[in-house]
């Protein structure tokens, strides 16, 4: 018997459906030809949307900061972040929002709700959620720092840059450090490189506080994401979360982005629970369903005509309020 | 007659006093030390962080993401280029994020050589920095430019690499900054008393008793100066070779020598530059990190590019040496970077050269 509301369950679970269906849309965008490459996180959804309903959202420090890799389109898309403007970035056009058709798809910006740049390499932003880290301490109030990687991301200097300075002696910093464990780096195992049990126990060094726990169950996700969160916002000290979710669609398009069977399916999961505990028929999970597939066809359409961006433009924005060639 | 670690010091004063400056960190920036060059004794804000090189320059990076005003310190810049990629994604940020987030954030790190450092604290850093776009990058040769160019750096919503030439950290400046006592030994004496750490003893209860008039005085980045006017040949130098460059112009009696201090590496002042190439037609570089892909040759590419078919001599550039580091014996680390005689010698053979 699931124990969370059914009212919160259900949007859970549309959330999920609907990161999903964005992530399989932009899969398919690159298999026609639509853009050039991607990389997303369909497979972590059970975790991530649970977090992206947490986030205390807005812009400044008395909200969180986010520093978040690029497998998070279920965290930002229940904060509200269009699917449409995905599409666009994955087609690279000029009315992409995020980078104005300068990156790979999944790699957004949002200043207006404290998102900062994603970026390709891995865990440079367990080195600069040390900053927001800092002036959220110094601020005080119950904004955080929420950062996210990747299991083999944990092993460069970054990862352990973020705990020590994270757990400063009377310099705590309230940062959220989350590890998505999905048990590979492209080709690579985690079990082929590291040693460690739990990836959380190297938190245990610095005194900070940590938890493993399965990121494909809903309910375990929230009760972990809650307690976590609490801690921090609170506490004003890091906690290390680490989830073990699965890699649906392979590492990325350089992998054939195509689905991986014998992985546990969080969504489906979650919905052989609902449908177990009555809270959803068949039906209407089929209907959502084909309304998602239906709207998201209708907005890449509509992206397909948007204006690309101007040659002329390749200088705006190096600097601050800049526009065109700056030498 | 400050030095430049003590104007240093009075602009991160009143920038912690007037102008939001809210951190200063980096490995033993803050007390007891205030730096191992003591650029930030005695400054409130400043504070020690974990020996980390990419963690201070990620902080730095975070906290101008916040709107939190920064001077992040790097020991040496030898230690940098473990932080290359963060400084990438630092200079990259507003134009990634289509003009979304800028980073006003300040890296300051030490350059060059001139204190016998051997291979890892003699290294220069302005031919790495200046291919990374998106920086706005600094480096002064006297006091008052350090000061002018740090209120800018201050200032400005970009991110800053500030690069102080070691050798000339302790050299006194000539031109009184805003606010200093006066240009004299009893000036010299009680700015020394007023703002220095006691070198020896108990530092736990010393304050800074800073100067009252400091003022917002400042360099604007991207604007070069020319120290010394003449007919003959534009010298382009900066930092620690800078001074050098202006002593073989007063050494070599006869020639008429301009000499331009450049300041700011990026945007930098070509329009000034050119001024003077057009008048002089002649025009050597100087600089002090290894010649192959230097700031020099860049700087060179625009000269043939805008005037190859007026220049008298073919231009030139005198840099470091390729070498993969400067070695620790006087006699090799002299021979690796320009020194007064071979910028005297530069100098005269592209004057003297006929085309």
């Amino acid at each position: 018997m699931l124990k969370l509301t059914p009212e919160y369950l259900l949007k859970t679970y549309d959330l999920m459906l609907k990161s999903r269906f964005v992530e399989e849309r932009l899969i398919k965008m690159y298999k026609q030809s639509d853009g050039y490459f991607w990389i997303g996180g369909p497979g972590e959804e059970a975790f991530n949307v649970p977090l992206g309903l947490h986030i205390k959202k807005g812009h400044g420090l008395d909200y969180d900061f986010l520093h978040l890799h690029y497998r998070s389109s279920a965290i930002y898309l229940p904060m509200g972040i269009e699917p449409i403007d995905l599409f666009r970035q994955m087609k690279n056009t000029l009315t992409d929002p995020f980078s104005g058709g300068r990156n790979f798809v999944n790699h957004i910006s949002k200043r207006e709700w404290n998102i900062v740049p994603i970026t390709s390499p891995i865990e440079t932003q367990l080195a600069t959620c040390i900053g927001t880290g800092i002036a959220h301490k110094r601020h005080g109030g119950t904004g955080i720092t929420i950062v996210n990687g990747g299991d083999a991301g944990t092993a460069e200097g970054e990862f352990a840059s973020c705990l020590i300075w994270a757990s400063r002696p009377k310099e705590e910093l309230p940062i959220l450090i989350i590890v998505m464990n999905n048990s590979w780096g492209i080709s690579t195992s985690c079990a082929s490189q590291h040693s460690e049990t739990n990836i959380s126990d190297r938190a245990k060094a610095f005194g900070i506080k940590s938890l493993t726990m399965n990121g494909n169950d809903v309910e375990a996700s929230t009760f972990a994401i809650r307690e976590a969160m609490m801690y921090v916002r609170t506490e004003r000290k890091p906690w290390l979360l680490e989830a073990r979710v699965s890699r649906l669609y392979g590492h990325s398009s350089a992998t054939g982005a195509n689905y991986i069977s014998t992985e546990v399916d969080c969504l489906t999961e979650f919905e052989k629970k609902l449908l177990d505990d009555n809270l959803i028929t068949q039906t209407e999970i089929n209907g959502m369903r084909e309304k998602y597939n239906t709207e998201f066809i209708e907005l890449v359409k509509k992206v397909k005509q948007e204006p690309m961006p101007d040659p002329k433009s390749i200088y705006d924005y190096t600097y601050s309020e800049q526009k065109g060639r700056y030498w | 007659m400050a030095t430049m670690v003590q104007a240093i010091r009075m602009a991160l004063h009143y920038g912690e006093e007037n102008l939001g400056l809210k951190e200063v960190f980096g490995e033993d920036v803050g007390p007891p030390l205030g730096g191992v060059f003591t650029a930030t004794q005695g400054i409130q804000c400043s504070w020690n962080s974990p020996l980390d090189e990419r963690g201070i320059v990620g902080a730095a990076i975070g906290l101008a993401f916040a709107g939190r005003r920064c001077v992040a310190e790097i020991q040496f810049c030898d230690y940098i280029f473990n932080t290359i990629d963060l400084l990438k994604l630092a200079g990259h940020t507003c134009w990634a994020s289509f003009g979304d987030w800028s980073l006003p954030m300040t890296i300051m790190t030490p350059v060059g050589s001139g204190i016998r450092g051997a291979i890892y604290h003699s290294h220069s850093f302005d031919a790495t920095i200046t291919h990374i776009p998106g920086w706005k990058i600094v480096m002064p040769s006297t006091p008052l430019d350090a000061y002018g160019l740090m209120i800018s750096c201050l200032q400005d919503p970009n991110p800053t690499m500030y690069l102080k030439p070691k050798a000339l950290l302790y050299v006194r400046g000539e031109e009184q900054i805003p606010g200093e006592p006066p240009l004299n030994k009893d000036g010299e004496k009680e700015l020394r008393s007023m703002i220095n750490a006691p070198v020896i003893g108990d530092r736990t209860k010393w304050k800074p008793k800073w100067p009252s008039g400091l003022t917002d005085y400042k360099v604007e980045i991207g604007k070069a100066k020319v120290v010394r006017e003449g007919t003959q040949i534009t010298v382009v130098s900066y930092g620690r070779t800078l001074p050098l460059c202006i002593k073989a112009s007063d050494r070599l009696n006869g020639l008429s020598i301009e000499v331009i201090d450049l300041r700011t590496l990026w945007p930098y002042d070509w329009p000034l530059v050119s001024q003077s190439i057009r008048k002089t037609k002649r025009v050597l570089f100087v600089n002090e990190d290894t010649e192959v892909t230097n700031f020099g040759e860049h700087l060179m590419r625009r000269t043939i590019e805008d005037f190859f078919y007026e220049l008298h001599a073919r231009p030139r550039l005198l840099a470091g040496s390729f070498v993969p580091g400067i070695g620790l014996s006087d006699s090799l680390e002299m021979a690796s970077v320009p020194q007064l005689e071979t910028i005297e010698q530069a100098i005269r053979e592209v004057i003297d050269e006929k085309v």
